[in-house]
């Protein structure tokens, strides 16, 4: 609660929350708030010479070179992107607390090794790691996030290794470990509550990073496959055809933005709220 | 620092042996065949059989792998299936083109990230401030496609200023360099802001002001050289990221770079390029690092003593 109150003191975090609210209200009201279907491709949603209709009374944001809709595909489109977001995130901040909070806390050749191993991980051209993997596997929703989630740990990995092994100089873990607490107990109890604003700015702001991502995957044909509409894909869709029908661009391209900026305008103010030591830079 | 100096390279080897070994893993344990894609839809088993076996791609994966090394170290990345050229004439004659790219994306970032950088410091708290941090915030969140495909839309297709794509004179560099250099530099004023804002807090600074120096003289002759390690240690960094991260620029504006060549080549399963590039960026990010890490002594001398 007091973290919500202060957050409602800084304006430019009110205006990212309040986008990021609209975003998830508009992928799971999709269905209500979509005007149409998302892949239902109209005879009059063409012009007489078949092509896209740019924006008007009936189509509020125009349609597509199929004549769909655009407004319901992204509102459908939010879905996709908040899945894959969570989802690969979620996956990311798990394997990055769980190498982090090893490597830190066992230190020796386990927490040697796994950290060379994040070495090598951050040596790794990372988009292009992800453009090979998404384009030799077969894309899907699931394997997108995968391929995300994959990339996207590195850094969290790095952080949580850090104040871990800040953590464990702690008069408080010394404490317990003198008291004969086991390894488990001061892992579960102690080290990972002090991470959680850590995992919460990471995860927030690391969700700004997968919409981009997602968004180029598809935007190259290899992340999330048509018909499911996602922003990304919207204009892979039509890139060809963007002189003539420049909204089919605009428009996804627009929400992607805002959705990225949205997160991490929120995340940042977190970061602000949760790490004093932050505060006033950046 | 010698000793510095070799140990840091021995590690780099290390890191880029390691990048080989997982991307080789990677691409031959993927559900992927590189002789099947060769032969074609109609292709026979058995002339698909002996593409593999021409391409050596029947021997067990360790002993591909210590064969790929073997010629690695010659400085060999093997030969294209595709295009049966050597991957290495192939990326050498790409290199000029992103390079080319770099250091005018760079250029646009770094000159237009700390332009803004440190206004914003100077006038810290303010309107100018506040715009520029978002304006930053806004750059730093925007998807390159996005904004290639609008600078597209905007300079090439309405004003018709620049050409919608190609390569070779100077009018074709322009929206590319534009575009990378647009989203880099919201990093760049970031860090240019909040370095610069730790340098003006500082005594000396308060002495030259007191001495009664200029405003400018103070601030560009005094606090930036002060300001500027975080700043070169991220241009090494980003020189790095950056040959991983051509491939959507490439593609969009046509740019006829490794990016695109790797773009390519991951379309028809085309290992042997898809290693070369990766190592090749690997490689640069390693370099780039190394850079970061040997110049900062160079231009702050305290860093020297450790």
């Amino acid at each position: 609660m007091r973290v919500l109150k202060e957050l409602c003191r800084q304006p430019a975090a009110v205006f990212g929350l309040v986008i990021v609210l609209a975003v998830v209200f508009a992928a799971i009201a999709a269905p209500w708030l979509a005007p149409y279907a998302p892949d239902n491709q109209m005879f009059d949603g063409l012009t007489l010479e078949g092509a896209p209709m740019p924006p008007g009374e009936q189509f509020a944001l125009g349609t597509d070179t199929l004549g769909r809709d655009l407004l319901s595909r992204l509102l459908y489109g939010a879905r996709t992107s908040l899945i894959i977001g969570l989802v690969a995130n979620g996956i990311a901040v798990a394997i990055g607390l769980f190498v982090g909070v090893t490597a830190g806390y066992m230190r020796g050749w386990v927490g040697g090794l796994l950290m060379r191993f994040t070495d090598l991980m951050m040596a790794f051209p990372a988009l292009l790691l992800a453009i090979v993997l998404a384009a030799i596997l077969k894309p899907s929703l699931w394997i997108v996030a995968m391929v995300i989630a994959l990339v996207n740990w590195v850094q969290v990995a790095r952080i949580v290794y850090t104040e871990t092994r800040g953590l464990v100089e702690r008069d408080f873990i010394m404490a317990e470990r003198a008291l004969g607490a086991g390894n488990a107990r001061i892992v579960l109890l102690h080290v990972l509550p002090h991470l959680l604003p850590t995992a919460i700015v990471w995860g927030t702001l690391g969700i700004a990073t997968t919409v981009l991502l997602e968004a180029t995957l598809s935007f190259l044909g290899i992340g999330v496959q048509p018909p499911q509409p996602s922003w990304g894909n919207i204009i892979f869709e039509s890139q060809s055809y963007f002189q003539a029908a420049p909204w089919l661009v605009f428009f996804p391209g627009a929400v992607i933005l805002l959705t990225a900026l949205a997160f991490n305008l929120v995340g940042d103010a977190l970061r602000d709220i949760l790490d004093p030591t932050q505060r006033g830079r950046g | 620092m010698a000793t510095l100096l070799a140990k840091r390279l021995v590690q780099s080897c290390l890191i880029l042996l390691g990048v080989a070994a997982i991307t080789f893993v990677l691409l031959y344990a993927l559900p992927a065949d590189p002789a099947r894609m060769l032969a074609g839809r109609s292709a026979t088993a058995q002339t698909v059989e002996n593409i593999r076996r021409e391409l050596g791609l029947d021997q067990p994966l360790l002993s591909q792998f210590l064969h790929y090394l073997g010629n690695l170290v010659q400085g060999d990345l093997g030969r294209s299936y595709a295009q049966k050229t050597e991957v290495a004439t192939l990326i050498a004659a790409r290199l000029p083109a992103t390079l080319t790219l770099m250091a005018a994306g760079i250029f646009v970032e770094v000159l237009l990230g700390l332009t803004f950088g440190i206004v914003a410091a100077l006038n810290r708290g303010g309107a100018i401030d506040r715009i520029v941090m978002a304006s930053a915030f806004v750059g730093v969140s925007a998807p390159q496609f996005v904004v290639a495909l609008l600078l597209l839309y905007v300079f090439a297709a309405t004003l018709g200023w620049f050409p919608m794509s190609g390569y070779g004179t100077v009018a074709h560099v322009v929206l590319p360099a534009m575009t990378l250099g647009i989203l880099g530099a919201g990093w760049y004023a970031r860090m240019a802001r909040s370095a610069m804002i730790d340098v003006l807090n500082q005594d000396f600074v308060r002495t030259a002001r007191a001495k009664g120096l200029s405003g400018r003289r103070v601030v560009l002759r005094h606090a930036l050289p002060n300001a500027i390690l975080p700043i070169v240690a991220m241009i090494g960094i980003d020189i790095g990221q950056f040959m991983g991260g051509v491939v959507v620029v490439e593609a969009v504006y046509g740019w006829p770079g490794i990016g695109q060549l790797a773009w390519q080549a991951i379309q028809q399963v085309d290992i042997p390029i898809i290693m070369g590039v990766t190592l090749t960026s690997a490689f640069a990010i390693i370099v780039g690092n190394l850079v970061a890490d040997l110049i900062a002594p160079m231009i702050d001398p305290r860093i020297r003593s450790h």
